[in-house]
């Protein structure tokens, strides 16, 4: 088991580095400049720009700044963003908790409404709670977040002005209240991702479950006369679950990249909204530290997915 | 009545010898108008009777908290390194300049005691020199004393190049000393007309020496307090997320009476212009927000909810269409757009001209830019002395018809009117961005019915703007025959707006594209304004270089003016902000509040 973890480790070693080489790549070719705001504004002389552009490396050559990076970044410094003039690591840790907060109880949302409703839908195909777990299931994913962000804010905001559509991360009340402020305004931004990923978690949860609960040891299992809930739970969902999990694992990096879409709809200051104003900016230090830090928490799911196989299925060996 | 007596007169009034009545009252008795005698008077250096904003508040504190929310939210706080409005916005909440631009274009002292003057000997005759006079007892947020010495060390710090402010343009050729604790003295290396760049509005703001003296030059990355600003302004800092929020606290040793009237004031980033002025004008959630690049339609139908209004500033904001001078499409030397070449179709000043009577400024106004923009035929759009009169505009296709004609374009079998062989084809850009393009569809409309092919191009903001050497669609390249997009005024001052058009500053290859010149044309009588106006001490004298220069333009059909924008804001129907359209929305913020 150790040796399996210690292997798998090592080879995410040459797949990181070659994300990180294809991101940088694909970050210095693309167009566009951090100091393009300056050229218009007749203040600022073209000769500061191009200062600018040399003090902060931007005037080397493509492998030099790769390299540049590289080092500092194996030594535990993400870099320095050109923007705002301070470290990545302070600026992605600033965003954190929020995308967390916002980002988790939208996965749990999901995971909370999607594995009861698929488990029970499996149980009961075709009858007219599936019909309409289905149906549902398949309005949730058609529509995408950015509609029923606009369509909750319409209707919750601006006609009922029962909740806020401009997310503060600092709210000044204390105690309770403080607690209540914050659940109200997550209520929307929660709901469209939560709901949006929990329609597409329940097609996953029913068929999962559907392809498990004909096989015969459940069948067996009712035979000994266990009753349908311990069956279901105890036999057939811990195997079903595996697939699941996938699924699950997979999400968790996106847990921490945040949401681009909605955070930017909600005005909430998680790491999604940071990287699409540091794109727009041009601002490549932390472009290159966010996507970087996601292909890593992507490969780190990917290994402990792996593992929680083992512990769901104790027939799959780690090899 | 020329120079002698008017002057004469002037100081009559500046004496207090004569009344202002009575000069207006003579001055029309000459030919002249009310308000341009009122100007008259202003530029030769007595302050005009403006009613001051009238702030009402009659103690500090007690207006609850000011939400503001800009849809790009500062990423930084240290005004020397702001790249852009937002950051500069941020920034002045806690730091202030010697003095802050007021709607019209004046001076009002904030740090200063008063505003320079030739009378109270604060500009020397020669313009080679100003002297401020600090106002006394102003202490930063840490309880320091506010000195002559911090005036001077921000000069130090902001021309230093390791330092690498974006201000080093205002500071690196004048020269500031300490006369004593509450006096410096700026020195100009030439004569300079327009003295009030450095330590006024938001390229002013001035940083606590006490706390930056050992962060000057390279190590300018490192201070600490370029996240955590200590001012002397009417809000002391509380907290900062970059791009998302910045928080301050009323500041209750603030040096103006009565001010500030907020307890708290917060600036939310993020989100999109539409749902700001949602945020601000339907529900009210926030009471001020920048920047409302909307429909006008959809500004005024979010308005008939009741609970806020768009605000309006003006400055001297254009939008214009640029002619290229030269041949974008031969290559000489390895650059396209070179001055060796001469512009196949543009050359011909028919041609130029039928294009401008080809641009619907009317209609375009009335369904893009609807109150955010005046029509004009100006580049030169402000402060009211320096707009010209002599210039008009209109849109006429017969006419634009009628001058191609004349001048040999006639119509081929394709309806395209063609002139030796060469066809009336022009390619149109501009960047990315939804008036623009609807603007671009416009003109090409009219084009079409005149004979005149447009093809147009639209470029993502970022290439178009960026002064990436290696990228063709740079708007500095101009690899097109005509481009459009705006250039902001930022200061109250034509001559950084009129300069970009002198020959020196063409944009070539040798210069990377850096040059302002971008439709690379070249004209003696311009230069000649330019470099006399530059010179000019005399303020009546130096306006009407400006109105020449801007004439100038006008006749050769330079650029053709599109829309002098103005800046929109939105407001709940209760604040009372101060703002003006020639500097930051923050730039007054403590005169800002709220009507009860």
């Amino acid at each position: 088991m150790r040796q399996y973890i210690l292997r798998r480790l090592l080879i995410a070693v040459p797949s990181l580095l070659g994300i990180s080489l294809v991101l940088f790549t694909v970050l210095a070719l693309a167009p566009g400049d951090p100091f393009a705001e300056l050229a218009t504004n007749p203040n600022v002389p073209p000769e500061v720009a191009m200062a600018l552009r040399a003090k902060f490396g931007l005037d080397d050559p493509v492998y030099v700044r790769y390299l540049r990076w590289l080092a500092a970044m194996t030594q535990g410094d993400w870099g320095f963003s050109f923007v705002s003039r301070m470290n990545v690591d302070t600026l992605i840790l600033q965003r954190l908790p929020t995308t967390l907060y916002v980002i988790g109880s939208a996965q749990l949302l999901a995971l909370l409404i999607a594995i009861p409703v698929g488990v029970y839908a499996a149980t009961r195909p075709y009858s007219i709670f599936d019909q309409i777990a289905n149906t549902l299931a398949f309005i949730g994913f058609s529509l995408p977040t950015f509609f029923t962000g606009l369509l909750f804010i319409l209707i919750f905001s601006i006609t009922l002005d029962w909740l806020p559509f401009v997310y503060s991360s600092d709210i000044k009340a204390t105690g309770i209240r403080w607690l209540f402020e914050h659940i109200r305004q997550a209520i929307m931004p929660v709901m469209v991702l939560g709901l949006f990923q929990a329609a597409s978690m329940t097609r996953f949860v029913r068929s999962a479950m559907l392809d498990v609960i004909r096989l015969d040891y459940v069948t067996t299992a009712r035979a000994k006369g266990l009753g349908q809930p311990r069956v279901i739970v105890k036999h057939a969902m811990r195997n079903a679950m595996i697939p699941v999990v996938t699924l699950v694992a997979l999400q968790m990096p996106a847990v921490f990249g945040g949401a681009i879409v909605t955070e930017q709809i909600f005005r909430i200051p998680g790491i999604g909204s940071l990287l699409i104003s540091s794109i727009l900016s041009n601002d490549t230090p932390v472009v290159m530290a966010v996507t970087f830090v996601f292909a890593c928490l992507v490969v780190l799911f990917n290994l402990i997915a792996d593992i929680l196989y083992g512990w769901l299925d104790p027939r799959i060996s780690f090899r | 009545m020329l120079d002698t007596e008017l002057r004469t007169m002037i100081d009559e009034v500046k004496n207090g010898r004569m009344d202002r009545r009575g000069f207006v009252k003579r001055m029309i008795a000459f030919g002249l108008t009310a308000p341009m005698a009122t100007q008259i008077l202003a530029m030769g250096g007595v302050a005009m009777a403006q009613s001051p904003a009238p702030y009402k508040p009659t103690k500090r504190g007690g207006g609850g908290p000011l939400k503001l929310l800009w849809w790009q939210g500062p990423t930084l706080l240290n005004p020397h390194f702001a790249t852009g409005t937002k950051d500069q916005d941020g920034s002045r909440l806690f730091y202030e300049p010697l003095a802050s631009w007021d709607a019209a274009g004046n001076l009002c002292p904030i740090l200063a005691a008063e505003i320079p003057s030739i009378q109270n000997g604060g500009l020397a005759a020669d313009g080679k020199s100003v002297t401020w006079k600090l106002k006394p007892g102003v202490k930063w947020h840490d309880g320091k004393p506010f000195t002559a010495d911090d005036v001077v060390f921000n000069w130090e710090y902001a021309r230093d190049p390791a330092t690498a402010a974006l201000t080093i343009g205002v500071y690196q050729d004048i020269t500031v000393e300490k006369v004593d604790d509450l006096t410096v003295r700026i020195l100009f290396k030439n004569p300079t007309p327009f003295w009030a760049d450095a330590f006024v509005a938001v390229v002013g703001c001035i940083l606590p020496k006490h706390l930056f003296a050992d962060y000057k030059g390279a190590k300018s990355r490192e201070a600490p307090n370029n996240l955590k600003p200590v001012g002397t302004g009417p809000y002391k800092f509380v907290e900062f997320k970059p791009g998302d929020l910045v928080r301050g606290e009323i500041n209750p040793d603030y040096h103006m009476p009565n001010r500030p009237y907020f307890d708290t004031i917060e600036i939310k980033g993020g989100g999109d212009a539409v749902s700001a002025a949602r945020a601000v004008i339907q529900t009210g959630e926030y009471d001020y927000a920048w920047n409302m690049q909307v429909e006008d339609d959809v500004l005024l139908r979010l308005e008939k909810g009741g609970k806020g209004k768009t605000v309006y500033s003006t400055g001297g904001d254009i939008e214009f269409i640029a002619l290229n001078f030269t041949d974008p499409n031969t290559e000489v030397d390895g650059e396209r757009s070179s001055m060796k070449t001469k512009h196949p179709l543009l050359s011909d000043p028919a041609v130029r001209k039928a294009l401008a009577l080809l641009v619907d400024r009317g209609a375009i106004q009335k369904h893009i830019y609807g109150r955010a923009g005046r029509t004009t035929a100006s580049f030169l759009n402000g402060p009211d002395q320096f707009v010209s009169k002599n210039t008009k505009w209109e849109f006429s296709i017969e006419k634009a018809t009628q001058l191609l004609e004349e001048a040999g374009w006639k119509v081929g079998a394709d309806g395209i009117r063609e002139k030796d062989g060469k066809k009336l084809k022009l390619l149109y850009q501009t960047s990315i961005n939804g008036p623009r393009q609807k603007t671009q569809a416009i003109v090409k409309q009219a084009c079409q019915k005149a004979g005149i092919d447009i093809e147009l191009k639209s470029v993502v903001a970022s290439v178009f703007f960026s002064s990436d050497v290696a990228n063709p669609d740079t708007y500095s390249k101009f690899y097109a025959d005509i481009e459009m997009f705006q250039i902001p005024m930022t200061q109250p001052d034509p001559a950084q707006h009129m300069r970009r058009f002198h020959s020196r500053f063409v944009a070539t290859k040798e210069n990377k594209w850096q040059g302002r010149n971008f439709p690379r044309w070249v004209n003696k009588e311009f230069d000649a304004a330019i470099d006399a106006a530059e010179a000019e001490v005399d303020p009546v004298k130096r306006a009407a270089f400006y109105i020449k220069a801007n004439d100038i333009m006008w006749q050769d059909t330079v650029v053709i003016p599109v829309m002098h924008r103005l800046k929109v804001g939105a407001a709940t129907n209760s604040l009372r902000p101060v703002l003006s359209g020639w500097t930051n929305d923050t730039d007054n913020i403590q005169d800002w509040y709220r009507e009860t």
